[in-house]
């Protein structure tokens, strides 16, 4: 039920929706839960809402720890 | 290991190029560990997911990954379901429910077969904001929305009626079934009857509501949570950490999905959450009563309240003989336990909730374990 996809913002529409593309299909997801985004975030999406977006950042850090973590370079 | 759809949908990230290789090693380690351990996840993808990577079948002997309360099919009060059902069969209302719910067995009949057989309006939605458009289409027809689901899906109602505020639609209405994920673990746990030691946390539900709610359960209970994503390496890394603060009894909470869950979650939908709804007690299918575990509107909102067209009877629920869905999601026993489990019970003809959803737990055993 709480299945989230996420996807990639190509374009910002008005009314507080974007385009967003799954793998290439194309689906308009409104942005209204969430502070900003632009054109080229992840964001992850749920019954057709962004409900977070992707800090790419935060998933460079992920495999950072994870290097440390296992001592291995991946 | 199959490569998860999650991570098939995440083409050009580090995650994804990353994915094969660090769950192959993460797995290395995992099945070095000897103690034994059972650790609960409370989220239906979780439930999915651990079957279809391959994660739950990889997994040492030794530990166990049961499935709690994460279903939102499965914690639906049965009454809960009747309501529905008799809004469906209302004069001019139409009921908007997520696909999931349609073959919840009620009592005499589920909204799939009222809207086959008996002429009952029922519609999927994707999404609920699918219902702004109908209202404003069909101003005639009063439709309710069957809001299902837990912190990731609550907010999306909070902006649909918010919307709907904004824009005077007086033909929607709201059955709230919504449910909060933390105050279910605290009830499983201070009822003391769940061997658990560790808890896969949702990551889609944290990413709304963030790390913090789940302090109590490393502070009061002393066990460990770890919030986890759902691609094979999230879910192996989420275990072997839970294994590891086991290990070492130093129970924490911490963040595997850092991803899309920020410590402070989504402060901007939790506060549309708070605009819209107020805490209040509710039923939790299978667990009974838990204390401020629901959402009632608030009263700037009450107009959108389901229950003021109450004008019809619910008959008399009572749980299907010898199906022990409770005792499933408490994780105080298995599938396999249940008499009925893929006898007279299957996902083609279910009796219990917990064999509706592909969600559930007994659904999931049935199509993956078996
Ligand atoms: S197999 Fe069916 S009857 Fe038994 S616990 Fe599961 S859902 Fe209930």
């Amino acid at each position: 039920m709480c299945l989230a996809l996420p996807g990639k913002i190509k374009e910002i529409l008005d009314d507080r929706q974007a385009l967003v593309d799954f793998m290439g299909v194309e689906k308009k997801v409104s942005l209204d839960l969430i502070e900003k985004c632009q054109v080229g975030d992840y964001v992850i999406v749920h019954a057709g809402f962004a409900i977070n977006t992707l800090n790419r950042e935060d998933a460079r850090e992920t495999i950072d720890y994870f290097r440390q973590l296992s001592g291995h370079s991946l | 290991m199959k490569p998860s759809t999650i991570s098939d949908n995440f083409p050009d990230t580090p995650s994804k190029r990353n994915n094969a290789s660090k769950a192959r090693l993460l797995l290395e380690r995992l099945s070095a560990h000897r103690a034994p351990a059972t650790l609960m996840e409370v989220c239906g993808t979780h439930t999915v997911a651990l079957f279809t990577t391959g994660v739950r079948a990889a997994l040492p002997e030794c530990v166990r990954v049961i499935s709690g309360p994460g279903c939102p099919v499965c914690v639906t009060p049965l009454e809960t379901i009747e309501k529905a059902i008799g809004f469906a069969h209302r004069k001019d209302t139409v009921l908007f429910c997520f696909g999931d719910m349609l073959r919840i067995p009620g009592v005499h009949e589920t909204l799939e077969s009222a809207r086959a057989h008996r002429g009952a309006r029922v519609k999927l939605m994707y999404s609920p904001l699918e219902a702004i458009e109908y209202a404003r289409r069909e101003p005639d027809q009063s439709l309710v929305l069957f809001g299902t689901g837990f912190e990731t899906t609550i907010p999306i109602f909070a902006s649909v009626l918010m919307r709907a505020r904004e824009d005077n639609l007086r033909n929607i209405f709201l059955l709230s079934a919504f449910k909060s994920i933390p105050p279910a673990i605290k009830a499983l746990l201070s009822a003391g009857d769940s061997a658990v030691d560790g808890f896969l946390l949702p990551g889609h539900v944290s990413s709304v509501i963030g790390v913090e709610p789940y302090g109590f359960i490393a502070g009061e209970y002393h066990l460990p949570g770890v919030i986890a994503g759902f691609e094979a390496a999230d879910m192996i890394e989420g275990i072997l950490l839970l294994l590891r603060m086991i290990d070492s009894r130093q129970p924490e909470i911490k963040n595997q999905y850092t991803r899309f869950v920020p410590p402070e979650g989504n402060p901007r939908a939790r506060a549309m959450i708070d605009t819209v709804f107020v805490s209040r007690d509710t039923d939790w299918r299978g667990l009974g009563t838990i204390h401020n575990s629901g959402f009632a509107l608030r009263d700037d909102f009450r107009r959108f309240d389901a229950d003021q067209l109450m004008d019809f009877e619910i008959p008399p629920v009572q749980e299907p003989a010898d199906c022990i869905c409770g005792e499933v999601i408490r994780g105080r026993r298995t599938p396999v336990d249940c008499t009925l489990y893929g006898r007279s019970c299957t996902p083609s003809h279910p009796i219990g909730p917990c064999m509706v959803s592909s969600e559930g737990t007994c659904a999931a055993f049935y199509k993956y374990s078996r």
